[in-house]
């Protein structure tokens, strides 16, 4: 789960971490509330979206007046940005963040993420602050600074005095950085997070280091103990769909095409958005509907999926390994019935009871569903159909 | 023969009380696996379906001599029925659970370094000799006894794996489903070493996905050490970056871990990967051909 900057601030400074003062606004009488109370001679105005790259999009300004705290204010305040992590729809602003500003002298970059191969949590460190990091390692991977923490004894000391100087921190900033890097890595830890990123942090003229902006993400696995941070969920930020899908049990990913898939298993169901992409389809999403295959739950499933415009044709792939094929014929057929298809389904069945699965669906008077021999010639049959459906629509 | 289990492997399944573990556990035992004791705390000294059941795994462990446990308990506690597998010195632990926190792992595996218990999964399938063991929820009857072993990250894509190589007539020694969690027991290059050392096995299939680097660890590997021939699929060609693809270990992420990578590394590694997940089988015949070893795994 991901959170906006404002309120990552807001969890970093309980631990510790030094940011800026601001104040969330969702309007533009609150930003220039905002702006007043701070009193600060120069405020930013920034852009409050689940991405990266806001600066360039014009989501991020600095205002030296009231007067201009209230035109970015004005701006900025449901304006959609389009940056290199939003796609190209963009994210439209609901909220900003009006924060006090302050003189850069120095730009760095640290965070904490979790390193599959040695199953440790990492810090990581560069001299290269305010810059896309993937940029920095790809060209100057020298200057990426590491140091992996031992699950056991925490962030040592020496670790992050290492890591500060390493980052050619000037040494009278020394402490300050590695008390940064503690109350960070206590954050990270204590909330669950998959990624902690502060980029830029920042060392300013009169010699302090802050956190200039914040980035947290969370495993979704352990939000049941953060009650606090499931809180902080803006649905505004999230797929519709996705978000319906997640509330079954479900998993789903929107993608830009015609072929919406139905498959049980996530290896499965990338492999099948593969498949039809490898006939020459375009699939419309990854859904994997899990074991459980109750007509209620592909019900479900078909009506999320039959809730894009885009989809004109539906490939159902189904292996039944403990899930028996009959059971889930049975579930598709009646789900057919009850959702009252407008396209047409593909079914692939292979696994536990294949017969009598597919006798079900020859059997059931549901002229949308078709019963394919093989998952190669399901794929080519879906993508053959919808095809035909688009003829149709521009003849 | 095969890798990790066998029909000497002694399991004991913690959670055995709920009803999916129960479930399960008749599967297991119905395909031949020998399952001698269960644990759910509070309930020791019942019997399910014949198998006794004790507080603790200490206790199971110390009364019916098990080797092996399999978990089915909930996300929340998984992790702590790991430690307590690892404290009990069993050879192997098969967690099946999924959603267990990441930092819950990474606890897990500090704790595992230096013991001597082996873990699989979590988040995964579990593992099947032919004809001797199984050990999860890999459904039992699509198996045959062979010369393939079947490594893969997903779980549906192993029955794939293993149905099209049945259906073609090439049996298996070993399947075994590592898991989609970022962080896990047991990865390919171990059950690599395991297939490669392995005299039953002719030849692996191992099936990826996008996320993290392991299949580019596995093909440089498998080029250094391998001595039989592998064959690989990769799926998530299509999968956007920065989406979480179902597994919490499927994602691209800044750039990294996407299957052109993936492929990229093991066609160098000279390993022939399938097109699509319908030609797994395919794939696996035609080299099995090219090494002429076609006639020894066609097992019908």
């Amino acid at each position: 789960m991901n959170i906006h900057e404002y309120q990552g601030k807001s969890i970093l400074k309980s631990y510790g971490v030094v940011v800026p003062n601001g104040k969330a606004a969702f309007s533009v009488e609150e930003a220039v509330a905002a702006a007043k109370e701070l009193g600060t001679k120069v405020c930013v105005v920034k852009a409050q979206i689940h991405a990266g790259g806001r600066g360039k999009a014009g989501g991020v300004k600095v205002a030296k007046s009231i007067e201009e705290v209230k035109a970015y204010a004005t701006e900025i305040l449901g304006k959609t940005l389009v940056t290199h992590q939003t796609g190209p729809a963009g994210k439209v602003v609901n909220r900003l963040l009006i924060e006090e500003g302050c003189d850069i002298k120095k730009e760095y970059y640290l965070s904490f993420v979790i390193d599959r191969n040695t199953a440790r949590v990492v810090m990581m460190g560069s001299e290269e602050g305010g810059m896309d990091i993937e940029a920095v390692a790809d060209t100057m991977p020298e200057k990426i600074i590491k140091e992996y923490i031992d699950p056991l004894v925490g962030l040592a000391s020496f670790q992050a005095k290492r890591m500060a100087f390493k980052m050619n921190f000037a040494p009278t900033v020394i402490g300050q950085v590695e008390k940064l890097m503690g109350a960070l890595y206590r954050a990270f830890m204590a909330k669950d997070c998959s990624l902690a990123e502060i980029n830029p942090l920042v060392v300013t003229n009169d010699d302090k280091v802050i956190a200039l902006d914040a980035k947290l993400n969370f495993d979704d696995s352990a939000l049941y103990r953060h009650p606090d941070v499931a809180e902080l969920r803006d649905e505004s930020e999230e797929d519709p769909k996705e978000h319906d899908a997640a509330k079954e049990g479900f998993s789903y990913v929107t993608l830009d095409g015609n072929v919406a898939c139905m498959v049980n298993g996530a290896g499965l169901a990338m492999a099948t958005v593969d498949i039809i992409k490898h006939y020459g389809g375009e699939p419309a999403n990854f859904l994997d509907v899990g074991g459980d295959s109750s007509v209620e739950k592909i019900a479900k499933a078909f009506k999320i999926m039959l809730s894009d415009d885009q989809v004109k044709g539906i490939f159902v792939n189904i292996f039944g390994g403990i899930n028996k094929c009959d059971v889930i014929a049975g579930g598709v057929v009646e789900a057919a019935k009850l959702v009252g298809l407008t396209v047409p389904v593909v079914v692939r069945l292979e696994g536990t009871n294949v017969k009598e699965g597919r006798e079900i669906l020859r059997k059931a008077d549901v002229p949308e569903v078709i019963l394919a021999e093989s998952m190669e010639k399901g794929a080519q049959k879906i993508i053959e159909l919808v095809a035909k459906q688009n003829a149709k629509l521009i003849g | 023969m095969g890798i990790y289990v066998d029909k000497n492997t002694k399991v004991v399944v913690q959670g055995v009380t709920g009803k999916t573990a129960l479930f399960h556990t008749k599967q297991m035992r119905d395909y031949g696996t020998n399952v001698v004791a269960g644990v759910t705390p509070g309930k020791g000294g019942q019997v399910v379906d014949g198998i006794p059941v004790y507080n603790t795994l200490q206790e199971a462990v110390d009364t019916t001599g098990a080797t092996a446990s399999v978990i089915y308990v909930p996300a929340k506690f998984a992790a702590d029925a790991i430690l307590e597998a690892v404290d009990a010195e069993l050879d192997l632990v098969v967690c099946i659970t999924e959603h267990i926190p990441v930092l819950d792992m990474v606890k897990v595996r500090r704790y595992m370094e230096g013991k001597k218990t082996r873990l699989i999964g979590p988040n995964c399938p579990g593992i099947l000799t032919s004809d001797e063991c199984k050990i999860g929820i890999i459904p039992g009857y699509i198996h045959k006894k062979g010369h393939v072993g079947v490594i893969s990250r997903s779980g549906t894509l192993t029955y794939e794996a293993v149905y099209q190589l049945t259906t073609s007539g090439i049996g298996q020694t070993t399947a075994i489903g590592i898991g989609g969690d970022p962080i896990k027991g047991t990865d390919f290059i171990d059950a690599l070493e395991a297939f490669n050392q392995d005299p039953d096995t002719e030849a692996v299939m191992l099936i990826g996905e996008i996320g993290g680097t392991a299949e580019e660890e596995a093909a440089e590997w498998i080029h250094k050490n391998m001595k039989k021939p592998v064959v690989g699929f990769i799926s998530g060609r299509q999968a956007p970056p920065g989406k979480r693809m179902g597994h919490a270990g499927a994602i691209i992420s800044g750039g990294k871990g996407t299957a052109a990578d993936k492929i990229k590394a093991l066609n160098a590694a000279g390993i022939q990967v399938a097109d699509t997940v319908a030609h797994m089988g395919e794939t696996m015949i035609k080299v099995l051909k090219e090494n002429g070893i076609y006639d020894k795994c066609k097992t019908c």
